[in-house]
């Protein structure tokens, strides 16, 4: 499908009615239509947008909590090389600054080590090793003159590199501390090593200078991940930590883990300038990122919120939505059924005018031929079969005042009587009319209620056509009930303009189907003697005098005709126009 | 006497207008017919009638002007409108030119003969009252009569 087909597939496919649907199932499937089009189009960009903020914030705070992280760790790291190095050049000054003799001089040695260890603190014992691995010279408070290092690995190494820095080792003194190595080649060729031990415990100082959380841990490893200062919650010195720190890298580097206890944790260590040495940081994942969870947690709620706002408030917009579209239909439906009432009326009423002034003529021809015939036959004496004449003629004539009946009645209503307006009081003119009714109704045993509103106002309308109006709907009325049947006659105030009157009876009812020709003329139910036009007639005055008439009907139920009447005189125009003569 | 009353009788239906002028004739009233307004006017003019039975549509001149000019030129004639058209506005106008009576077509025989004879009584009746006045001599009285609009 084409991008610029969309809008109409879419309107097609969930916003047009479906007139074939029966009315309720259409309705419910525009509501149900609307309803998901609009959730679409206002969730899935708050979906799409919440999501964006969720990642976008989360790494924003993320590199917010990690760069302190990264500069304590960068700034710790240089203060262990800083003390290291101190250390290193120390005794690689010592060995400079001393020839040989001089440093195998044992009083000589104990008076640099113990500026040594009053200038600069940490150092232990410093020895002086020949080239042989021999201790030859020892200042410290062990008795190690004339031990032999020369089968121990710092030895070779330090040979070869000049200078080395060992792991922590326990050593001989059972506490925790360093060897710092330097060997130095004299001009004769000759040369031999520096060596010192250092104790860790500024390791410590350093460590708890970071200012870290109880929740949180720092410590330094070796190469192969040996603890090489005490750690808070994973291990003592010198044994083996839980973390993978094999990524090799010189700036700081952060992993995310569980440690052996299932907290969450974030790993950040860096590598320091002695070889294989990390110092590490771990730090919960919920410390870290505390501001991260409440922040999303915030979100989550705002977010859930604004979804059922949404949905509340789309489902009763879409209902109400639909509930006015339901009501403009049926007031549509309505409109024209009314118009369309109005206008097949108008256009019979006149049609039948038309008729009844073209036939009124050969009428009243036919009417004075049989009369004359009557006359004639009158004069006439006694002849075969005079009597049958005289009936033939009689049914003539009969059948003629028939014709004239109706085509006056239609006339009556065409002729558009003039309307004499006058002020009169409507629940009298109702029980007058139903006074012409009462010997009827007593005979029959009528059971007639009325309820006439005391504050009726006194309207202007025709007495004589409002008489009529009333008359006529009584008797079709009186028509419609069985013996002992109800008709309840009831009046009331509309509204500041208007009057109603209702007319109910129990009696037979009426199907869809003859409520919609109610109104037209010539249509009747009544089996024998009707005309058809009174109801015709009816709507014509009721329309002529600013009024309206309402028909409700259920078959079996009964029917109720409702007549409203404007207070003041109105000229009403719903009926055929006026033809002249 | 009633032999003596003359009607007019003017329609543009001929059949209806002969056969109606037959049947009034059969009851003892004088009759003439006109098919058309010129025609009735004519015939008012060559003998004026008593009664006039007029329709009020008609090619030509109109029942209306017909009635018009009959009452202004004979205002003792008097006139029975019989149409098979017509709204009340018509009939009102046509009372007020002075018409008689304003019946619809089609009407009863007995209706209109009826008619014809109050119509007539009518007007026989003013110089009857004038002529007793002025037999007891009191003319003024017998021409106040005469002079009373109807």
């Amino acid at each position: 499908m084409n991008v610029k087909e969309w809008p109409s597939a879419i309107h097609k496919r969930f916003l047009s009615i479906h007139e074939a649907g029966s009315a309720p199932d259409r309705y419910l499937a525009l509501r149900r239509n609307i309803t998901v089009v609009m959730l679409i189009v206002t969730i899935l960009p708050l979906c799409i947008m919440a999501g964006i903020n969720h990642f976008q914030y989360r790494k924003s705070i993320k590199n917010e909590v990690i760069e302190p992280l990264r500069l304590l760790l960068n700034k710790t790291r240089h203060s262990f090389q800083l003390f290291l190095e101190e250390r290193l050049s120390t005794v690689r000054f010592v060995s400079t600054a001393y020839s040989f003799d001089q440093l195998v001089d044992e009083q000589a040695l104990g008076r640099v080590f113990r500026v040594l260890k009053n200038e600069f603190g940490g150092f232990v014992d410093i020895g002086l090793i020949d080239s042989n691995g021999v201790q030859i010279s020892y200042a410290g408070p062990y008795k190690l003159l004339g031990k032999d290092y020369s089968g121990q690995e710092w030895f070779q190494e330090v040979v070869i590199r000049d200078t080395y820095i060992s792991d922590v080792f326990m050593g001989y003194r059972k506490f925790p501390h360093i060897a710092i190595a330097v060997q130095r080649m004299e001009e004769t060729g000759r040369s031999w090593i520096l060596r010192a031990t250092i104790d860790t415990h500024v390791f410590y100082e350093l460590i708890s200078a970071m200012g870290l959380d109880p929740e949180a841990d720092a410590f330094v490893v070796n190469q192969a991940g040996i603890l090489q200062t005490r750690s808070r919650f994973y291990g003592d010195l010198l044994e083996k930590i839980p973390f993978d720190l094999s990524a090799q890298t010189y700036g700081p580097h952060i992993i995310e883990t569980v440690d052996p206890e299932g907290r969450e944790v974030m790993v950040a260590y860096v590598g320091m300038e002695k070889p294989g040495f990390k110092l590490v940081v771990v730090k919960p994942r919920a410390l870290v990122l505390r501001t991260w969870i409440t922040l999303q947690g915030e979100m989550f709620f705002l977010f859930f919120a604004s979804v059922i706002v949404i949905i509340v408030i789309v489902i009763k917009l879409a209902d109400a939505m639909v509930i006015n579209i339901r009501e403009a239909d049926e007031r549509r439906e309505v409109a024209i059924h009314e118009l369309e009432q109005t206008q097949k009326l108008s256009a019979i009423g006149r049609l039948a005018a038309g008729v009844a002034h073209e036939i009124n003529n050969p009428l009243s021809i036919i009417m004075e031929k049989s009369g004359l015939m009557k006359d004639l036959l009158a004069f006439t004496g006694d002849f075969n079969k005079k009597e049958r004449f005289e009936q033939l003629v009689d049914g003539v004539i009969r059948s003629v005042g028939r014709c004239k009946t109706i085509t006056h009645r239609l006339l009556g209503f065409a002729r558009q009587k003039e309307v004499h307006f006058g002020e009169l009081d409507l629940n009298a003119l109702i029980k007058d009319v139903i006074g012409f009714l009462e010997k009827e109704m007593v005979y029959r045993n009528i059971d007639l209620r009325l309820q006439m509103a005391e504050d009726l106002p006194q309207i202007s309308s025709d007495q004589g056509q409002l008489q009529q109006v009333f008359l006529n709907i009584l008797t079709n009325a009186l028509g419609a009930v069985d013996e002992g049947g109800r008709i309840s006659v009831t009046t009331w105030k509309e509204d500041p303009e208007t009057v109603g009157v209702s007319i109910q009876d129990n009696g037979a009812g009426m199907t869809e189907e003859t409520i919609k020709r109610i109104f037209d003329p010539f249509f009747t139910t009544k089996k024998s003697g009707g005309t058809g036009l009174g109801l015709f007639i009816t709507y014509g005055i009721v329309k002529k005098l600013g009024g309206d008439i309402k028909v409700h009907s259920k078959k079996g139920e009964g029917s109720t005709f409702t007549v409203y009447l404007p207070e003041t005189a109105q000229q009403g125009d719903a009926a055929p126009p006026e033809e002249s003569r | 006497m009633d032999q003596n009353i003359k009607v007019l009788l003017v329609d543009d239906e001929e059949e209806f207008v002969k056969t109606l002028s037959e049947r009034i004739q059969m009851r003892d009233l004088g009759s003439n017919v006109a098919y058309n307004g010129e025609q009735a006017l004519k015939v008012v003019n060559d003998e004026v009638p008593d009664v006039m039975i007029l329709d009020l549509k008609m090619p030509g001149i109109d029942g209306m002007e017909v009635l018009k000019r009959v009452k202004k030129a004979y205002p003792q004639v008097q006139v029975i409108m019989l149409t098979g058209h017509g709204s009340e506005k018509d009939e009102k106008e046509a009372r007020k030119l002075g018409a008689y009576d304003y019946l619809q077509k089609p009407a009863d025989i007995d209706t209109i003969v009826q008619t014809i004879r109050k119509a007539y009584k009518k007007k026989i009746e003013k110089p009857i009252m004038a002529a007793t006045f002025a037999e007891a001599g009191e003319f003024d009285t017998a021409k106040d009569i005469m002079d009373r609009d109807d």
